[in-house]
C-alpha cells in the first residue's frame, strides 16, 4: 500500500482499528468496527468521517463568478458570501466532468470542493474552461483537511467546541469558525441526509481536531464512521456518487438532477446545447432508484430486466440498507423500460425492483 | 489475530469442520472469513436432504463487500441447516463458531476429512 495517498489522519485511523484500503489511491478507512453499526450510529446520534482525501480549489480574480457560471450547470449568480452550492459541471455532449460544491467568500473569490478520484481530471478542465475569464484558480488539495460530522447531533457536538454561534448557520451555509482551537471553514454541508458539519482546515490540525471532535461526541453517542457507512448513508439518502450515477455518459438531466441544471440562467454553460436537447427529448436513458423487499444485495454492473427478461439497464449502486434492512439501489434504465416491471437475477433467483422516489427515508437535514 | 480453536479441522476455503458424537459433522466458517468479509447481511444454506462433493458449493454468504461460495469440507447429506442465519446473518459476524455455524451433513464416509488442515496448519495459512 506504499503507493497510496495517504490523508494526515492515516496513523489516527489506524490506532481507532481501522480497516485501511484503496480508495480512488488513497488510503482510507472503509470501516472502523462495523459499517452497518456506523451506518447506524449516524441515524441516531453522529459519525466522524474523514474526507480529506477530496480536493479543494480557490477560484479568485475579477471573472471568478462569471467564469464558474460558465463552467457549471447551476446558477452560481444566485450565491452570496457564506452560500453553498452543490452543482455538477458539464462536458460539452451533457456528460459529468465532476460534481461538485462551490463556496462563495467574497465578490471574487470562490472555493471548490471536488471528487478525490477526478482531482486531476477535473483540475485540467477547469484550466482549460479558464483561459478566456481574468481568474486564478489554485489547488489547494494538499493544504486542506476536511472532517464531516453528521447526525443528529452532530451540531451539539461542533458547537461544544467553537464560540461561533452554529444556529445562524443554515443548511448549505457556511462560516469561518475556530473549533477546539483549530481555525476552519465550518460547512453545514454534508452526504448523509443528516444534518452536519464539513470542517475544512489546515493538514497539520486534523489529529487535534479530529481528537477534540471524537472525545466531545462519544458521550453523545458518536462514533468513528467509514468510507463504507457513507456511502450506504449516501444510497439511502438518494444522492449521486460521481463514476455510478453521475458520469462522462450520464447526464445530470439522465440522472434525475434537473434541478441543478439552470438552462435559463442566461449563460452559456458548458454542456447547455446538449442539456437542452436531451431536456426536449426526453432522454433515451434514466436512473431510477429501487428497494427488493429482499436482503440480497442486487451489486453495481448487474443488468436489469425487464418483464419479458430483456435486458433494458444495469445496476449503478446497490447495498443493505441497515435501516430498512432490505436491498436497495440505483439503475441506468432505457426511459420506455423505465416505468415498467424491472427486475434483476441474482444467483437463479428472480428479483423485482420497486420504484423508489429518494430518499429512502425521511431525511433530518435542516 | 483471529480466533482458531484447537478442536476444530479447517478447509483452505475458510470452512471449519467439526466431528459430532453421533457421526454426523457440522460445518462453518471461521472467524478470519468473517472478519474478511465484515458485516454479514445474507446467508443462503441448502435445504435438509441436498447431497454435496467434497469441495462442492453448498451456499451463499453475502457481506456489504462482495458475494462468496461456501464450500462443502467433506461430501455428505444435509441433516439440518441453521435457519437462525436467515433472520438474522450477523450471527455469523458475532459467533462463527458456535451460534453462527452453518448445516450439519451426515458425511458419506465417515473417514472422510483427513486432507482438512489442523489448527496449526489454518493458523499458517491465515498468518
Amino acid at each position: 500500500m506504499s503507493e497510496l495517498k495517504r490523508t494526515p489522519l492515516r496513523d489516527f485511523h489506524a490506532a481507532h482499528g481501522a480497516r485501511l484500503v484503496d480508495f480512488a489511491g488513497w488510503e482510507m478507512p472503509v470501516q472502523y468496527r462495523s459499517i452497518l453499526e456506523e451506518h447506524k450510529a449516524v441515524r441516531r446520534a453522529a459519525g466522524l468521517f474523514d474526507v480529506s482525501h477530496m480536493g479543494e480549489v480557490d477560484v479568485r480574480g475579477p471573472g471568478a463568478a462569471g467564469f464558474l457560471n460558465h463552467l457549471v450547470t447551476n446558477d452560481v449568480s444566485r450565491l452570496f458570501p457564506g452560500r453553498v452550492l452543490y452543482t455538477p459541471m458539464c462536458q460539452p455532449d451533457g456528460g459529468v466532468v465532476d460534481d461538485l460544491l462551490v463556496y462563495m467568500r467574497g465578490a471574487d473569490d470562490f472555493f471548490l470542493c471536488i471528487n478525490a478520484g477526478n482531482i486531476d481530471k477535473d483540475l485540467a478542465w477547469i484550466h482549460a474552461q479558464a483561459a478566456a475569464f481574468d481568474v486564478k484558480v489554485t489547488d489547494r488539495s494538499a493544504d486542506y483537511a476536511l472532517l464531516a460530522v453528521q447526525g443528529p447531533s452532530a451540531a451539539a457536538i461542533v458547537q461544544s467546541l467553537t464560540g461561533a454561534k452554529l444556529d445562524l448557520v443554515k443548511y448549505y451555509h457556511f462560516t469561518e469558525a475556530t473549533v477546539a482551537g483549530v481555525h476552519c471553514i465550518a460547512s453545514r454541508t454534508g452526504y448523509t441526509g443528516e444534518d452536519g458539519f464539513e470542517l475544512y482546515h489546515a493538514a497539520g490540525d486534523a489529529v487535534a481536531l479530529a481528537t477534540a471532535l471524537l472525545e466531545a461526541g462519544r458521550p453523545r453517542g458518536l462514533e468513528l464512521a467509514g468510507l463504507g457507512a457513507r456511502d450506504s448513508l449516501r444510497l439511502e439518502a438518494g444522492y449521486p456518487l460521481y463514476g455510478h450515477e453521475l458520469a462522462a455518459d450520464i447526464s445530470p438531466l439522465t440522472a434525475s438532477l434537473g434541478w441543478t441544471v439552470k438552462l435559463d440562467k442566461g449563460v452559456d454553460f458548458v454542456g447547455r446545447a446538449a442539456l437542452v436537447v436531451e431536456q426536449e427529448s426526453g432522454g433515451a436513458r434514466k436512473v431510477v432508484f429501487f428497494r427488493t423487499g429482499d436482503r440480497r444485495i442486487v451489486r453495481a454492473e448487474t443488468p436489469v430486466l425487464d418483464s419479458t427478461g430483456a435486458i433494458v439497464g444495469r445496476v449503478l449502486s446497490g447495498t443493505l440498507s441497515p435501516i430498512l434492512n432490505e436491498a436497495i439501489g440505483s439503475a441506468l434504465v432505457a426511459t420506455p423500460a423505465a416505468a415498467g416491471a424491472l427486475a434483476v437475477d441474482i444467483r437463479g433467483a428472480r428479483i423485482a425492483l420497486q420504484p423508489v422516489r429518494p430518499p429512502f427515508l425521511p431525511l433530518r437535514k435542516t | 489475530m483471529s480466533n482458531i480453536p484447537a478442536d476444530l479441522r479447517y478447509a483452505k476455503t475458510h470452512e471449519w469442520l467439526r466431528r459430532e458424537s453421533d457421526g454426523t459433522v457440522t460445518v462453518g466458517i471461521t472467524d478470519y472469513a468473517q472478519n474478511s468479509l465484515g458485516d454479514i447481511t445474507f446467508v443462503q444454506l441448502p435445504k435438509v436432504g441436498a447431497s454435496f462433493r467434497s469441495g462442492e458449493a453448498f451456499g451463499v454468504v453475502e457481506s456489504v463487500k462482495a458475494a462468496s461460495d461456501l464450500y462443502a469440507p467433506v461430501a455428505g447429506t444435509v441433516v439440518a441447516a441453521n435457519a437462525t442465519l436467515d433472520g438474522t446473518p450477523e450471527t455469523v459476524n458475532r459467533s462463527p463458531f458456535a451460534d453462527g455455524w452453518m448445516i450439519r451433513l451426515k458425511p458419506a464416509d465417515a473417514a472422510a476429512g483427513g486432507d482438512l488442515l489442523d489448527a496449526a496448519a489454518y493458523g499458517q495459512q491465515v498468518g
